[in-house]
């Protein structure tokens, strides 16, 4: 039955490498300007831990094959090198190897988080709360108004807050519910949360940020291709957390600017 | 058939003057001035709805909603003083359905403890959220494919219903102590039946712009009187 | 070194009488491992069940399940599930699975019953504390599964119960008003078991070693248990207060993780001041070594297990130990990498992926060192080594996709998504519970007397081997693709093609959980009817194999064992000979060529 272990384990080592080798469930297209940096490292990082998954798992079938049951019993035999010589490998071979990564893959984590937008980022406001996403534009005066909590009220959408009556930073604000931006064009996303623990994940822009209560937070990219890519959240944040999305518009300028006027004659 | 006909007589006899003692309120309800502004409803998140809707017509709020006419539908009219008849519970369920991600209706009126079924009619989840503070809070997921839900409210009160899973999803349902009341249609009309002679005080209660109140008296026998309402407008 | 007559001794030299006494109330370590293990057998089929319920939502999310309005009528509305009970029956099944399974069966059960015959006790240090540990972790599971039972159900917010949505109220949703409550308390009330426990493990270990028994004399299974019981109890020492403040935060109007402004349902929270990364930051203190309290045991149990079977001491004893401590040590200082997009100093993401992939190393000594052992063994198939050699491939599998989530950027794309839940599934979920089968099927016949059915316990890995894969893999392909996890139901547009893959994990999960029916009437029909089981069926040179299966109420029947060899002496390089008893004084045949 040793050779019988050995062989289905080989067998599952192959058959688990197979989807990764044909591309049968490959990451969602990238559209981000950052996000090179990210595939590399995943596809790196898969080399190194597909080698060692299939090396490992070889060896134990092909050791386990060798000697289970054997009718001879034969000298008890040390590997050579014993344990010196695995020591050397986990930190050596290991240790470079997973210290490189680590080296290496701060750049993608740096490009993300260690460097600001562009001054002239366009700069959206993101709200998230159970269980959908709303965005805010700044308008014309390019700033946004004041959040009031207790004004918030979702019957009349009013999901922000706001208090254009007496705040006038918030009559020119632009609230809703798609995030439209225009193509080749660094946003500034800041993030709020409204109520308890979310998050922000687009795959294809390789985006993903937590929204923290009390703590306003602050995401940049660039998208690099028109289309409609999902916002879903990530963030368990009650009942409604599996219907909780947003649609990401990413178009030409002048798209931008059409939706734009469409959305300001909604407010 | 001598029988048939004294029954019939006699029949005639209770039922006639009853009726003919009952009487009804008619009326219209206005706004004076500007309503804020009903926003459209931008259901892109939930595809499963979004496409109920036309591009040319998208859904809008409902907190204040004016028809031709300066109307205001969803107002709900009702005796809050006079009658002697309080406490019937009719034995008809009101239906709270939700379509197309709305509250069918926007405003829901009912009598205290009588039953009301909600019902999901679109392949979506819902979850029924009574704000209620006086009557008991309640908070009920309804997949496509479960039953309708039963409730029943046994105070009155005005409790603002929210779907927790569609943030837009917002509507009123209005306890009352009694069964003279209307709710106002699109005309902005309300029309309320089988009133027994008397004085009354009807309130006239609308989300945003609040509630009024006007005497009326039912005198004589199948007296019809209009009440109208004219609510004072607001900007925001 | 003291024997085991010191004043440290156990006060009790006659036997337990009476029923409540023996079998209830027990003092006895043996008895209270068995009860362990017991609950943790429970805990499993539940939370294998609620995992059932989980799956066939997902692949049928509007179907009615037949009879569910029986487990809840309010979360089952005509058998349908909805989507708070789906997280509901989430919530439970984590929290059974890592609280009363993982950390109860490789630690709480098999380390109390064999840690002091091991190292030669009649009994643990102090058997009171010992009876109070587990009642109070019994009651701990009464309080948990009672929260299925009242209106509003269990609670929504997953294992983890991340602040604010779990620190609120019911304002957030439902199951989080009394069913968060009761989560809180159950869960401070098995910390403080734990407690114990582990101030048992630590104490027999350093004071009630029978005489010639150094610490590096002791088993690897103990030294596991050793090293596990001071992780756990730095651990769980911190998350006992972090249920304590969570429940104030929800009870007495705290506000220690609810910052000022939050509005749910229009109104304003009336809460200021408080920090929802401070929950975090608590509970994965804990949790990372969590972690390794559920997997360090079942290696250790493991490595015993396999030089039993390979006839060979591992290639370093040393090394082993060492690498069991690095780790350890290491699980303190890697938590962040459960928070790395949490909104913490992104500084702090990158201090934390540095130990984080370092811990690779002294994972991968284990790994190379059990491989390593093999080459030139004599390797006896039994149910109880398919199971530890099956935990070795296990633990690669589940170790190697650490390698993608403990760098930052990658954990951008990967985080929250299945990928994750296969990782921790492969490595806690199936490895750690191979370590507690590879013991059962081997420690069984010590304990009760009788041996399992071979044929039985070779089926049952069969299944399980093949069917955790067929479950566990897959889940990494869908993280790749950003399937995000903790959904009831996938409805956004770019999940609906992975519906069929979802649907062969179901089917496979199906098939796998009811292998482990096989397990369960082997282990019921074996403890009555099984053939009688000798003193020391596999061969095994270790403490427990010098006393009658199964072992009299004070182990040793009253004689000190003196131990005059470590607990590996099989055949090694050169040697025909096997195996020599750690209690026997003759020496192996050839000298040891390493230590």
């Amino acid at each position: 039955m040793g050779k019988l272990f050995a062989v289905v384990v080989i067998l599952i080592a192959i058959a688990s490498a197979i989807p990764i080798f044909l591309h049968w469930y490959p990451m969602a297209p990238d559209i981000s300007a950052h996000g090179h940096l990210i595939d590399e490292q995943m596809a790196d990082t898969m080399a190194e831990a597909g080698f060692a998954f299939l090396a490992a798992q070889f060896l134990l079938g092909f050791f386990v094959f060798r000697f289970a049951d054997r009718k001879d019993p034969g000298k008890i035999r040390t590997f050579p090198g014993g344990a010196k010589v695995m020591v050397a490998a986990a930190v050596i071979l290991v240790g470079t190897e997973v210290l490189a990564l680590g080296i290496l893959g701060q750049r993608a984590w740096a490009g993300q988080y260690f460097t600001p937008p562009a001054p002239d980022a366009m700069t959206i406001q993101t709200q998230a709360g159970q269980f959908a996403f709303y965005f805010r534009y700044p308008g014309p005066d390019g700033k946004f108004g004041p959040q009031h909590p207790d004004k918030v009220n979702e019957g009349t959408q009013n999901y922000f807050g706001l208090d254009p009556a007496n705040d006038v930073e918030s009559r020119d604000d632009v609230v809703t519910a798609e995030l439209g931006v225009p193509v080749n064009k660094e946003i500034r996303l800041l993030m709020h949360s409204k109520d308890v623990g979310h998050s922000f994940y687009v795959r294809e822009l390789r985006v993903q940020q937590d929204f923290v209560p009390g703590l306003d937070l602050m995401v940049h990219f660039t998208a690099t291709k028109p289309g409609k890519y999902e916002i879903v959240c990530t963030q368990l944040c009650g009942l409604g957390h599996y219907n909780m999305k947003a649609y990401m518009d990413v178009m030409s300028q002048e798209d931008f600017d059409a939706w734009m006027k469409q959305k300001i004659s909604e407010q | 058939m001598r029988m048939k006909q004294v029954c019939t007589a006699a029949l005639a006899l209770l039922i006639g003057p009853a009726s003919c003692f009952a009487g009804t309120v008619t009326g219209k309800v206005t706004v004076d001035g500007p309503v804020p502004k009903q926003k459209v409803i931008d259901m892109s998140k939930e595809p499963a709805c979004a496409k109920d809707y036309p591009a040319t017509n998208p859904p809008k709020t409902e907190t204040a909603v004016e028809g031709p006419g300066n109307s205001l539908a969803d107002v709900v009219v009702y005796v809050s003083a006079g009658a002697n008849d309080e406490g019937t519970v009719p034995s008809t369920a009101v239906t709270l359905d939700q379509k197309g991600c709305r509250y069918i209706k926007h405003v829901t009126a009912l009598h205290v403890n009588q039953d009301m079924k909600v019902v999901n009619s679109d392949p979506t989840s819902h979850n029924i959220h009574p704000l209620a503070k006086v009557n008991r809070e309640w908070n009920k997921s309804q997949p496509p494919g479960s039953p309708p839900i039963d409730a029943k409210f046994d105070q009155p009160e005005f409790i603002p219903v929210k779907c927790n899973i569609h943030p837009w999803m917002h509507g009123y349902i209005v306890v009352l102590k009694t069964n003279h009341f209307g709710v106002t249609g699109d005309d902005g009309t309300f029309s309320i039946k089988d009133l027994p002679p008397g004085k009354y005080t009807l309130t006239a209660w609308q989300e945003t712009l609040g509630s009024s109140q006007q005497e009326v008296t039912i005198g004589g026998a199948g007296e019809t009187k209009t009440v109208n309402f004219t609510f004072k407008g607001k900007a925001y | 070194m003291s024997d085991a007559n010191s004043t440290h001794a156990v006060a009790h030299h006659a036997p337990p009488q009476g029923f409540i006494r023996k079998h209830v109330f027990s003092l006895d370590h043996k008895v209270i491992g068995l009860q362990y293990y017991g609950l943790a057998l429970v805990a499993v089929f539940i939370a294998i069940f609620l995992s059932w319920l989980m799956r066939i939502h997902l692949v049928w999310p509007n179907s009615p399940i037949r009879g569910l309005h029986l487990l809840s009528a309010a979360g089952a509305p005509g058998d349908v599930m909805t989507p708070e009970y789906y997280l509901s029956i989430l919530t439970m099944h984590g929290t059974l699975m890592v609280f009363f399974v993982l950390t109860n069966a490789p630690f709480a059960a098999f380390g109390n019953y064999f840690l002091p015959i091991q190292i030669g006790a009649e009994d643990m240090a102090f058997p009171r504390f010992n009876m109070m540990s587990f009642w109070l972790t019994f009651v701990a599971f009464c309080v948990l599964i009672s929260a299925f039972f009242i209106p509003d159900g269990p609670p929504i917010s997953g294992w983890t119960a991340y602040a604010p949505l779990s620190a609120v109220g019911g304002a957030a949703g439902p199951g989080l008003a009394y069913g968060q409550t009761l989560w809180g308390i159950s869960i401070a009330i098995f910390c403080i078991a734990s407690l114990l426990g582990s101030l048992n493990f630590i104490a027999t270990t350093l004071d009630l070693r029978a005489k010639g028994m150094t610490m590096m004399r002791m088993p690897l299974c103990t030294w596991a248990w050793f090293i596990t019981a001071c992780i756990a109890l730095l651990a769980f020492a911190v998350l006992l207060p972090a249920c304590i403040l969570l429940c104030l935060d929800r009870v007495a109007g705290t506000s220690f993780f609810i910052p000022s402004g939050l509005v749910i349902n229009d109104q304003v929270l009336p809460h200021s001041g408080g920090s929802t990364l401070l929950w975090q930051h608590m509970f994965w203190f804990f949790g990372h070594p969590e972690v390794y309290i559920a997997i360090l045991p079942a290696a250790g149990i493991v490595s015993h297990i396999l030089i039993n079977s390979l006839r060979r001491p591992l290639l370093s004893h040393k090394v082993v130990i060492g690498s069991m401590m690095a780790i350890a040590f290491l699980s303190y200082v890697v938590w962040g990498h459960h928070m790395f997009i949490s909104g913490m100093n992104p500084f702090s993401s990158l201090a934390f992926s540095f130990p984080t992939l370092i811990i690779t190393i002294p994972a991968t000594i284990l790994t190379l060192i059990w491989l390593g052992s093999i080459y030139g063994s004599r390797l006896r198939i039994t149910s109880a080594s398919l199971f530890a050699l099956g935990f070795i491939s296990l633990f690669v599998s589940g170790g190697v996709s650490g390698f993608f989530l403990a760098q930052p950027s990658i954990d951008i794309y990967l985080h929250a998504t299945y990928f994750v839940v296969g990782h921790f599934h492969l490595v806690m979920g199936v490895a750690a519970i191979f370590g507690v089968f590879a013991g059962t099927y081997f420690w069984f016949p010590k304990m009760t007397g009788h041996m399992m059915n071979e044929t039985l316990g070779k089926l049952h890995f069969w299944g399980t081997f093949i069917g955790a894969y067929c479950i566990f893999m897959p889940f990494h392909y869908l993280g790749m693709v950003g399937n995000v996890r903790r959904y009831s139901t996938f409805v956004d547009d770019y999940l609906q093609p992975y519906l069929g893959v979802h649907k062969f994990i179901t089917i496979a999960a199906l098939t796998t959980g009811a292998f482990q029916l096989i397990f369960l009437a082997n282990l019921i029909y074996s403890r009555f009817k099984g053939p009688k089981a000798p003193v020391n069926p596999w061969e095994c040179t270790s403490l427990e194999w010098t006393i009658p299966s199964p072992p009299p109420f004070d182990n040793f029947g009253g004689v000190h064992p003196v131990v005059y060899h470590d607990p590996y002496q099989y055949g090694i390089e050169g040697s025909t000979g096997d195996y020599v008893m750690q209690t026997d004084p003759a020496n192996i045949v050839v000298e040891r060529d390493e230590k």
